[in-house]
Order: structure tokens, then C-alpha cells, then sequence
């Protein structure tokens, strides 16, 4: 025992020897190089909610028997606090250390290594890594224990849990692996969580289906990612001639397996150059002036393509998957079947801006390319339009809150696009906090009017469900931009650095994002306000008891497809609701619906209740960060002086931040801009105000009547979904039938002739072996029985017999002697 | 007239060895087998000593030193056989060689 203290001694006196050289190279080089500090216990944080998740998986159903639910979510609930934990040291150790070491890292071991690719299982986490791995922690450990409350009847409980520590270890996984593959590794780990959590009540086949959707479509963006990875991993290698690091005349003249590992390569700087899949090596590789590698990377074409767009437009087509743009964003409205904690965790704070991270992660990548910057920011801003719009006339809480997901990830590409890297992880992080707050609220608000999701049933709420109505109201300012909330700080910045963004391919481009986002940010304010008037004021509408809710609530399922038929052909938004009770199949019911039976006695009456304190402290929590994160970590320069808290802390992870290029702009401008954009704000909210406070204004009712052609259009989502339906979908269909067909007639035909062939060689093989082989075995054995049974009889056992053969012999030899002479 | 000489001596040995071997080959008797055998030995003896005398010269021993070899080893193998022959009649009570075939098993 006494050995142990000194060889911590000893382990952490290394780590700061090397600190110390690092720091001395570091000094050296200038601090765009960046050089790592061994930090021997970050594979802690992503540990816990595996173990978690493996007891769970191996014991969950025995514990839960035995000591009840308490034991499944304290499992799964420790394990995320001691993430936490671990992950706060490793924050304030951050704080601690000098800028330009913040790269902390934690080598595992090497999983392969074959030529020049060799891949580490290691963690390592810089600012930004760090940012994102405190978000993920505490958000999910937040809602870790919202779902205590929210799952609480529910039977598979152990199941949930167990799933969402996976999700949340895949998640640390992505955000701090090291390199490519780690992160990759993640990448599909959160996709496979996501799946498993939205089709959690496996048993409605539409839940099932919606986790089917998101898994598909997600496959469309990571094979993107892959190949994105695999042009990079080509473009990195090369030779060294002539003083520059030049690349390989092309791909068939690459040996890439069984090659051994060329002779290190090394810039002037002392940045190892090659082909590389760790994070930071590349990023010192691309930021060394000295190695050429940037320029070369820039000039390098592949069939006539500029290889950096290439591959930061595959990277980006794997961000679009995952969080949910143009054109693979239809997946995240029907992940919405999963229950309203995962939601919150997966589809808003954390999973579906991995891609934003990524991109930001890559900021040294995509910094080389205007043309791979103008595609990230348009399809961003795009997206943002577009899925606001439909926000607009969305019933069902959760959808609104879906599309509002998909607009704000939009929004944080527009600033990952521009150059704008740490406004966009700002928005990130901002939004993790108020749409978590959301998402949560709205889950309260669905418990609260016993799973009922469409707002058309709610109305009136505030004075039932204070706490959830205050929460809600927060960070729906959060979220629309009021002024010193925290939405307003991201958002602003986001649209301000479009405005003056200088490093796109075309110089209006800027401006035109800046309009579209404009318009969106005042649809973002519009429809969140609608949703909190809609659902908060004004009489409940909801049903009255048990029958009622038995026969209507669909709690968790998309029966807004049933809905829609019916709410389009009703004159008025409210009168609506007896079509679509009439519309709405009574289903049969989940195992979720136990929840009626014991913890919402209360609400057997029928009248809305508050949610148990389990979830009204996280609310309060999330409430909290949402409003005042923004002031904290990312009040404008404009008004302090200083540049943001939050972008001096990332600063050391984006050193492409420096090199993007912003138009100069003056002060009164900018604040001009700030006060447009409370105005947009403010707009929107009166707009959402006037039309649907109390829900006595008849407006609504008639603009729908005047325009019910664009407006159906609208409210079913511009039938993309349909739109793949008949083109994706149905090729695939055909496609499928076309090879089942080849696969009936030409591949089995040929199968079976092969088949035939074996067996006529078989027959012959066999008569031979029969005949042949076996004659000659079986000849040659009677042969010899039959000599022995005849020689047998020679020996007679009689001496004198063999006596006279003897004599006989002698004779015959003493005549042939005579004979032969 | 013309002395006796080798050849007399040799012609009577082979004739005592062909009579001394068609009684071995022919005789069922184990014990006619041995006097036949002794037949033949003796046969070797006269031969001995006729070329002692004839080839070697009438002072040399040679062949008389063989010849009580012989006879010593005669003796010897008669004892010998005759305890065979009264082995084989407690195993068998006969000595008749042709009922002696255990040699075939």
C-alpha cells in the first residue's frame, strides 16, 4: 500500500516533466502548434456511464425485481455524477494549466497500425472537447434525474436507463476522442442509442418505424463522413522532395496495406507531417506555416475537384445526418416518438450537435475552403427557414419543438460557416440549456394533461402547472432573444458575424444569410411564443377524466398524420378537436399508460396536475443556466470591452478563428444590429400575442380559411416527407425488387448450375473411387489371401517333410552347379 | 591289383551319410532318427580321418582331434535327444514324428 502514493508521486512528477518540455517547444514554435499534457485519468468520464449501462444490461431486470426502480436509476444516476465529477477536475485542472497546453490527453492503447495509419484508442480533450464534455455531462445528468420522475411507471425501466447511460458514453466517446476513429466509433454509438431510445416502446409500430427512419437516414450522412475521412487520410500522405512535402503522383502507386511506415517527415517547425487520424496532429499540421501542408492541401485536386472541399463537404453531409439539415433533417421530427427525455437529451441538447461540433472541431479544415464555408452557412441558414416555417402551424407540442430544434441547428451551422466557430458552439451550448428547458417543460406539460400532446387540448396551464409555465416562459425568452438572455447573446452574434463575414466564396452571400436568418429568428420568436400562449393561457380544453383521456391520448405517437386530415378541413383551429377525436384511432395502449394507475392519483378528475419535484428542480436548473449563460460566458465586446469569456476560452482549439477574415465594422452598427434584432424579437412575440393569447382571437381561424392551400401545404411539412416517400423510398423499393429479381433468376440460376456442375463431378469422382480404387485395394488384398491361404499348406509341421525340401534343395543346387558350369 | 586308397575311404562315408539320411528322412521312430543322425556323424568321421591320413600326412592329428570332437559331441547329442524324445512321449505317449505337428501351429 505504501508503494502506491509514490508512484502517483512519480506518475504525476513525468506528467509535469513533460509539461514542462512541451511548454519549451511550445515557446519555441510560437502557439499554433499545439502539444499535449498526458492526463493519465480521462477514460473515467466516459467509464462510468458504460459501467452503468453494463449493470444494467446484466443485472437490471434482477435489481429492479429485488430492491425496485430505485436501484436501476441509482445505478445509472451514479454513474453519470461520478462522470461528472471527473469531468469538473479535468475542467478546473484546464483552468489551471496555460493556454497553449490545454490539450489534454489520455492514451489507451493502439487498436491497429497497419502502414502509416495507425489508430489509438485515446481521449483527448482541448477547450472546445472540454466545453462539449461539460455539457454532455450535466445536461444528461440533469435529465438523468428529470426521467426519474418522467419514467416512473414505466415497466422496462431498467431498459431505459441503460440505454441512456450508453447513449451518453457513446456521446463523451464522440466528443472526446482524439482522432477520427474514436469519434467515429461514438458517432455511431449515439446513432444506435438514438434508435434504440425513439423506438423504445418497441410495440407501436409507428415508434418503431420512427427509430428505423432516424437510423436510415443517419446511414446516408455517416457514409458521407466516411468518405470524407478516407480523402482525407489519401490527401495526407506523401513524399518529401525538393523541400516540400509533396503528394503522391495517385492512388495506384499508393501502398497503403502492408507497407511498412515510411521514415517520420518533419517541418522545419518540428511538426511530424503524414498521414495522420489524431485531431491535433493534424490541426499542427495544417496551422505550421512552415510545412506547407495547407497550401498543399488547397492546390491538390482529385478527378478535377479541389480535394478540401471534397472532403469538408463529406464531413459536412455526415453533419447534416446527424444534426438533422437539409436534406436529411426529416428523421428528428419523428424521432419525437421516443419518450420526452430523450428528446431533450438525444434530439436537442447534445446528440444532434455533433455535427456542429464537428465542423467546429475541423475549423482548420474548413477555414481552407470558401466554397465548403458557403455550403455549410447557406444549408444552415436554409434549414433554418425552412424548418421555422413549418414550426408555424404545428399542433403537437413536441413537433414545434422538433422543427424549432432543427431551425436553431441551422443557425449554429450559419456561424460554424461563416468562421464564426465559437458563436456557434455559444448557440450550442446556450440552446443545449434552454431547448433541453423546453423539451422538459414540455414533457411536464404533456404528464401534466395526461399525455396529451396537441395543444388544440391544452390552453390554461399556468395556473395548474406554475413552475413548468415559468420555466417554460424563461426560456422561450432564451430562446426568441430577448435582451440579456442567453439566446439573444448567440443568436446576435451569430447574425452579426454573417453580416460582416469575409471568407465565403461570394461576398453578398453574407448579407443574404443575414436576411434569411433575420426572417427566421422572428419565426423562431413567433411559434415558440404560440406554443407557450397556445398551451399556458386561456381556459383548459383538455378532457375531463379517465374515459375521455383513455380513449383519446396517443401519448407518445405521431397521430398528427390522423390529425391532419382532419384539421384541415375544419373551419376553426379549436373546433378542430371533435374531427380529430373522431379521426383519432383509440390505440391500444403501451406499457407506458401505467402511469395512471398510482403517481398521478390526483389527476383521475381530470384536471391537470404539477409534475413531481424531481422534475420541476431540473426545470428550474435548466431555467436558470438558460437565462443567464449568456450574460456569463459570452457578453459581447461591445459592451465589456473584452473580448467574450467563452471565445478566449475556445480560442486555443480554433486556430482557424484568427485566420477568417471579417469585414471591419463600427460600433454604432453593430449595436444597431443588436437593437433589429430585439425588435425581430419583439415582433414576433406580439404577432404570437395578439393571435393567440387566450385563444379568443379569431384571426388565426380565418388567415387559415383565406390561405388553406398554403397553408396545408405548410402544416404537412411541404410533403417532403412524401417527397422522399415517392422518390428515395420508392427507388429503393424498385431497386430492391430489381435485384430480388436478379438475385431469383440470374444469381440462384447460376448458383444452382455451379451446384449441378459439383454434383456430376461428384458422381464421376465417386464410380471412379468405386471401381477403380477400390478394385485395386480390394484385388490386391485377395491376391494375397489367396497365396497365403495356398502357401498354408506347405508347412506342415512335419520336420521330416522340411527335411527332405531341405535335401531336395541341396540336390537341386549341387545339379545346377553342374548344369551351369 | 591297386591299394586302398582315398577314394575307398570316401565312398564308404557317403554311404554310411546316405544311409544314416534316408534313415533320418524316413524313419517314424524319434529314436531311429537319432541312430540315423548317429550314422551321420559317424560318416563325417570316417572322413575325417581318411583325409587326415590321405591329405595331410600320416604324422599329423588334425583330423583325429575332429573326429573325438565328434564322437564327444555324438554322446552329448545323444543324451540330448533322447531327453527330447522322452519329453515328447509324456507330451504326446507316442514318439511317432509324424504325430509331432505342433511346429505347424
Amino acid at each position: 500500500m505504501t508503494t502506491l502514493p509514490l508512484l502517483l508521486s512519480a506518475i504525476l512528477a513525468q506528467a509535469e516533466h513533460a509539461g514542462e518540455a512541451a511548454a519549451a517547444v511550445a515557446e519555441r514554435h510560437g502557439t499554433e502548434i499545439a502539444q499535449a499534457a498526458h492526463v493519465s485519468w480521462l477514460w473515467l468520464i466516459p467509464f462510468f456511464p458504460l459501467l452503468g449501462s453494463a449493470i444494467n444490461t446484466a443485472f437490471g431486470p434482477r435489481l429492479q425485481k429485488r430492491y425496485g426502480k430505485r436501484a436501476a436509476h441509482t445505478v445509472a444516476v451514479g454513474a453519470m455524477v461520478l462522470s461528472c465529477i471527473v469531468a469538473e477536475v479535468a475542467f478546473w485542472k484546464m483552468f489551471a494549466t496555460p493556454e497553449h497546453e490545454r490539450f489534454f490527453e489520455d492514451h489507451l492503447w493502439t487498436m491497429w497500425q497497419s502502414g502509416t495509419l495507425k489508430v489509438d484508442l485515446s481521449f483527448g480533450v482541448d477547450p472546445l472537447g472540454m466545453l462539449m464534455t461539460m455539457i454532455v455531462t450535466h445536461v444528461a445528468t440533469l435529465i438523468h434525474i428529470y426521467s426519474t420522475g418522467y419514467m416512473a411507471d414505466e415497466p422496462a425501466y431498467w431498459r431505459f436507463f441503460l440505454w441512456l447511460n450508453l447513449f451518453v458514453f457513446s456521446m463523451l466517446l464522440l466528443v472526446m476522442g482524439s482522432n477520427f476513429v474514436v469519434m467515429f466509433f461514438g458517432w455511431e454509438g449515439v446513432g444506435l442509442c438514438s434508435y434504440g431510445l425513439i423506438a423504445f416502446w418497441y410495440t407501436d409500430i409507428e415508434k418503431a418505424k420512427a427509430g428505423l427512419k432516424a437510423f436510415v437516414v443517419n446511414r446516408f450522412g455517416d457514409f458521407g463522413f466516411v468518405i470524407g475521412l478516407f480523402i482525407l487520410f489519401w490527401s495526407l500522405s506523401g513524399s518529401w522532395q525538393d523541400n516540400r512535402y509533396v503528394p503522391d503522383p495517385g492512388l495506384a502507386n499508393q501502398k497503403v496495406l502492408g507497407a511498412p511506415a515510411p521514415a517520420p517527415r518533419v517541418s522545419p517547425a518540428g511538426v511530424q507531417l503524414g498521414p495522420t487520424m489524431e485531431f491535433r496532429e493534424l490541426r499542427n499540421q495544417i496551422s505550421d506555416e512552415s510545412s506547407g501542408m495547407s497550401e498543399r492541401l488547397r492546390d491538390l485536386t482529385l478527378w478535377g475537384m479541389p480535394v478540401i472541399a471534397l472532403i469538408c463537404i463529406g464531413f459536412f453531409i455526415g453533419a447534416t445526418g446527424k444534426s438533422a439539415q437539409i436534406p436529411l433533417y426529416v428523421w428528428l421530427p419523428d424521432a419525437m416518438a421516443g419518450p420526452t427525455p430523450v428528446s431533450a437529451l438525444i434530439h436537442a441538447a447534445t446528440m444532434v450537435t455533433a455535427g456542429v461540433y464537428m465542423v467546429a472541431r475541423l475549423n482548420f479544415l474548413f477555414a481552407l475552403s470558401p466554397l465548403a464555408m458557403t455550403v455549410v452557412a447557406t444549408v444552415g441558414c436554409l434549414t433554418a427557414i425552412f424548418a421555422a416555417s413549418i414550426g408555424f402551424f404545428q399542433y403537437d407540442i413536441k413537433k414545434v419543438l422538433a422543427y424549432s430544434t432543427v431551425s436553431q441547428l441551422g443557425f449554429m451551422f450559419i456561424g460554424v460557416g461563416v468562421g464564426a466557430y465559437w458563436a456557434g458552439i455559444f448557440h450550442l451550448m446556450t440552446h443545449a440549456f434552454f431547448k433541453a428547458c423546453l423539451f422538459l417543460g414540455s414533457g411536464s406539460v404533456i404528464l401534466a394533461c395526461h399525455h396529451e400532446q396537441d395543444m388544440r387540448k391544452m390552453g390554461g396551464l399556468a395556473k395548474y402547472t406554475p413552475i413548468t409555465r415559468w420555466t417554460y416562459l424563461a426560456a422561450c425568452w432564451a430562446i426568441a432573444g430577448f435582451p440579456f438572455a442567453s439566446g439573444f447573446y448567440s443568436k446576435d452574434e451569430i447574425l452579426w458575424k454573417a453580416w460582416t463575414a469575409g471568407g465565403l466564396s461570394t461576398p453578398w452571400i453574407g448579407h443574404a444569410i443575414y436576411v434569411v436568418g433575420a426572417i427566421a429568428a422572428l419565426g423562431t420568436s413567433f411559434y415558440m411564443f404560440r406554443s407557450y400562449y397556445m398551451t399556458f393561457t386561456g381556459e383548459y380544453r383538455g378532457g375531463h377524466g379517465h374515459e375521455d383521456k383513455e380513449r383519446l391520448e396517443d401519448p407518445h405517437a405521431m397521430a398528427a398524420h390522423q390529425h391532419a386530415a382532419a384539421a384541415v378541413t375544419a373551419p376553426n383551429d379549436f373546433a378542430a378537436t371533435a374531427d380529430v377525436v373522431a379521426a383519432t384511432v383509440p390505440h391500444q395502449h403501451g406499457p407506458d399508460h401505467a402511469h395512471d394507475t398510482h403517481v398521478h392519483e390526483d389527476a383521475h378528475g381530470g384536471v391537470p396536475h404539477e409534475s413531481p419535484n424531481s422534475m420541476t428542480w431540473v426545470l428550474a436548473a435548466l431555467a436558470f443556466a438558460a437565462v443567464v449563460s449568456g450574460i456569463i460566458f459570452g457578453l459581447p465586446a461591445l459592451w465589456s470591452g473584452h473580448e467574450p469569456l467563452l471565445e478566449k476560452f475556445l480560442a486555443p482549439s480554433l486556430p482557424a478563428a484568427e485566420k477568417v477574415p471579417f469585414a471591419p465594422a463600427s460600433h454604432s452598427e453593430e449595436l444597431l444590429f443588436q437593437f433589429l434584432g430585439v425588435a425581430i424579437a419583439a415582433l414576433g412575440w406580439i404577432t404570437a400575442r395578439t393571435l393567440y393569447v387566450d385563444a379568443k382571437s379569431q384571426v388565426p381561424a380565418r388567415l387559415k380559411e383565406s390561405f388553406a392551400r398554403a397553408w396545408a401545404v405548410v402544416y404537412n411539412k411541404y410533403y417532403v416527407d412524401e417527397l422522399y416517400g415517392a422518390t428515395v423510398i420508392r427507388f429503393s423499393l424498385f431497386l430492391s425488387r430489381v435485384l430480388y429479381w436478379i438475385d431469383q433468376n440470374v444469381i440462384d440460376s447460376f448458383v444452382n448450375f455451379m451446384g449441378w456442375v459439383g454434383r456430376s463431378v461428384a458422381y464421376v469422382d465417386a464410380a471412379f473411387d468405386n471401381y477403380v480404387v477400390d478394385g485395386a485395394v480390394n484385388g490386391l488384398a485377395d491376391l494375397i489371401m489367396n497365396g497365403g491361404r495356398t502357401l498354408r499348406r506347405v508347412q506342415t509341421g512335419h520336420i521330416q517333410a522340411y527335411l527332405f525340401g531341405a535335401l531336395g534343395g541341396a540336390i537341386v543346387f549341387v545339379i545346377l552347379q553342374y548344369v551351369i558350369r | 591289383m591297386s591299394s586302398i586308397g582315398l577314394p575307398h575311404f570316401l565312398a564308404v562315408g557317403a554311404a554310411l551319410f546316405a544311409l544314416g539320411m534316408v534313415t533320418v528322412v524316413t524313419r517314424r521312430n524319434a529314436v531311429g532318427i537319432l541312430m540315423g543322425v548317429e550314422l551321420i556323424l559317424n560318416a563325417a568321421n570316417v572322413n575325417f580321418i581318411a583325409f587326415n591320413h590321405f591329405v595331410e600326412g600320416p604324422g599329423r592329428l588334425t583330423g583325429q582331434v575332429f573326429s573325438i570332437f565328434v564322437i564327444v559331441l555324438a554322446a552329448a547329442e545323444a543324451a540330448i535327444g533322447l531327453a527330447i524324445v522322452l519329453a515328447i512321449y509324456q507330451t504326446f505317449r507316442t514318439i511317432d514324428v509324424e504325430e509331432t505337428d505342433l511346429l505347424r501351429e
